[in-house]
């Protein structure tokens, strides 16, 4: 079979590749079976075949409770959190064309961490409790994410426009900064705040309900939709600056959006799931491993692969150390943190 | 007729000024080669006149118009440059590569028209890379690798090519094979080629008109038959050399005084030497 087949419908043409296209599908599959396993397996195990009876139910037993009610929302969380990282991380790595480029190493997760840790010491009373609602928490993590993102960027901007390069190296200062005060935070605020930020800045889903999904989701998609506009320039962008020039793009102001994006994208997931670490370096790698780099189809596998990677690790992290439950992110970070020094290691020569 | 024109250009990075106030035509049709010593400025020319810096002062002129006030994508489609040894992304195939031609002609629902298509087959065959398509450009030996690059250049369809050393890092034998399809394209398709060279000998064989960069301006330029003296050569690189012609295509060819290991027999060119 042909690899690469043109579509064409009047003025709308693309190059569709089978082979991506194969593997989206069988990412997908990937995706439903570890779905289902995950819905069925901890204290109360559900079989598979229960599972999907289950979730087309709507009776009141038991497992339609553990699976539709407390599994189910989880588990979505972690496949659009993993998801959104994991395209984040794509869209850094392909702009600033280095393989270790990731929302979590140019500060955006740290930004977002520095915004949970001061809402939950800034609103709470002497008796530690929060004196606004729990619900604003996302927004906090959110525009901490955003914030930190665009100081970045501004910090990066030198003589009308950012150098990759120049945007890694601000990027991690400043998120060594920002991890600074968050540190002084939990240090100086009260032993509860500090344990409860802790979790979430390892990372973790636990407790994820309904109205979060159904907050992430339109988020999710609607940025992947101008995402997929923008594809286009994201592959001149990986061509490197002269060459995207040379093609007639406008480098600076596509940048911008891109940056926008990717730093939205992350914000999403790290609002609701924390800083779950290494997703967004580690998925894009190997979905390049399997695809190549051409966005079209990288960006698609790259958030099927994050997905998978942080429902897995999920699905490992509350079962494997039953009854005690560690937080997704020790375990991501567990796996991703030998995969960075290899990478590193790999790429010694270069 | 002129392809480009520049008009009292200064070119530079910060304080200091690499090339200045610069009058240059380079001539349509033909292949024009730039020479001149390391960090003479001679890449920092070629850059910008495809509006990769931007002038301090001055102009460059494409079709009459003012490039810094030409939409980037027209200018797109009437110029392409291919800066020295780039480096595709990991995995990229050849077809990904050259598709990349066709940017300026896309929008985002139109990515792969039927034009585009034809565009990059024809590069891919004119390069000899169409057996490659769907092999990763990472994957290729240095003189595929340039090749697909070159393929597109011709795919994004303009008149002007402008390429900086393309035969950097090739052996020998791969330089020629790039030079000749660079001679291919300029005499088949009446192209418009301005390149980078290193190498002298190689760019009298192949140039139309040779500009001589020194001293932060051009020191001479014109035929090669006719410029390429051991004074233009002791002035432009600072080199001590005997010219002769190239007893293969009759160019100008630079024989340079070195040490080195020389034979007995050779006391002529000792002789000449003193």
């Amino acid at each position: 079979m042909k690899r690469y087949v043109p579509f064409r419908i009047g003025n709308i043409s693309f190059l569709m590749n089978y082979r991506s296209i194969a593997y989206v599908v069988g990412l997908v599959l990937l995706t439903i079976v570890l779905i289902i396993l995950s819905l069925g397996i901890g204290q109360l195990n559900v079989s598979p075949i229960e599972v999907v009876r289950a979730l087309f139910d709507s009776s009141t037993d038991m497992n339609n409770l553990v699976v539709q009610s407390f599994r189910m929302p989880r588990v979505l969380m972690a496949l659009f959190a993993g998801a959104g990282l994991a395209v984040s991380g794509a869209i850094l790595q392909g702009m600033i064309r280095n393989p270790l480029a990731s929302p979590d190493i140019i500060g955006i997760t740290g930004g977002a961490a520095f915004a949970t840790v001061g809402f939950l010491a800034f609103f709470s009373d002497r008796s530690n409790t929060l004196t606004v609602s729990i619900q604003w928490l996302p927004l906090a993590s959110f525009i901490g994410a955003i914030v930190t993102g665009f100081l970045v960027y501004f910090l990066a901007w030198k003589n009308g426009g950012i150098k990759p390069m120049r945007l890694v190296l601000i990027g991690i200062g400043v998120s060594a900064a920002v991890q600074a005060f968050t540190t002084m935070i939990m240090i100086l605020g009260p032993i509860f705040t500090a344990s409860r930020a802790n979790i979430w800045i390892t990372g973790s889903v636990n407790g994820a309900n309904w109205s979060e999904v159904w907050t992430i989701i339109p988020w999710f998609f609607l940025l992947m939709a101008i995402l997929f506009v923008y594809v286009r320039r994201l592959n001149v962008q990986e061509l490197g600056e002269d060459l995207a020039a040379n093609a007639g793009s406008l480098i600076q102001r596509d940048r911008f959006m891109l940056i926008t994006l990717s730093t939205s994208l992350a914000g999403i997931a790290v609002a609701f799931a924390g800083g779950i670490g290494f997703v967004g370096l580690m998925a894009p790698h190997i979905a390049r491993r399997l695809v190549g780099s051409s966005f079209g189809s990288l960006i698609p596998v790259s958030a099927l692969v994050g997905g998978c990677i942080v429902i897995t690790a999920d699905l490992i992290a509350r079962t494997a150390f039953a009854p005690l439950e560690v937080p997704v992110g020790v375990l991501t970070s567990a796996i991703g943190a030998p995969y960075f020094i290899y990478l590193l290691y790999k790429s010694r020569n270069q | 007729m002129d392809a480009i024109r520049t008009n009292a250009l200064t070119l530079g990075y910060g304080e200091e000024d690499i090339i200045e106030e610069l009058d240059l035509v380079i001539p349509k049709g033909k292949i024009t080669v730039f020479i001149g010593g390391n960090g003479s400025g001679k890449s920092t020319l070629l850059r910008s006149l495809a509006r990769l810096l931007k002038p301090k002062e001055g102009s460059v002129v494409l079709d009459g118009a003012d490039i810094a006030r030409t939409p980037t994508k027209k200018i797109a489609q009437k110029l392409s440059i291919l800066p020295q040894s780039p480096v595709a992304p990991e995995g990229l195939t050849v077809l990904e590569l050259v598709k990349q031609g066709r940017y300026p002609y896309q929008s985002w629902l139109n990515q792969w028209s039927e034009k585009d298509e034809k565009a990059v087959q024809r590069a891919m065959e004119v390069t000899g890379v169409k057996d490659l398509s769907e092999r990763k450009v990472d994957s290729l030996s240095g003189g595929q690798r340039q090749r697909a690059w070159i393929a597109m250049n011709l795919a994004q369809d303009t008149d002007i090519i402008l390429l900086d050393e393309p035969t950097t890092y090739l052996d020998l034998t791969h330089q020629i094979d790039i030079l000749d399809l660079l001679s291919d394209l300029n005499e088949e398709e009446n192209r418009t080629i301005v390149m980078v060279l290193h190498d002298i000998n190689l760019a009298c064989r192949y140039a139309d008109h040779i500009v001589a960069i020194s001293n932060k301006t051009i020191y001479h330029q014109g035929d090669p038959d006719t410029i390429v003296t051991p004074e233009l050569v002791a002035n432009v690189f600072g080199l001590r050399c005997q010219i002769m012609n190239d007893p293969h295509s009759g160019t100008p060819m630079c024989i340079p005084f070195s040490r080195g290991r020389r034979k007995k027999d050779a006391s002529h060119a000792r002789k000449m030497d003193a």
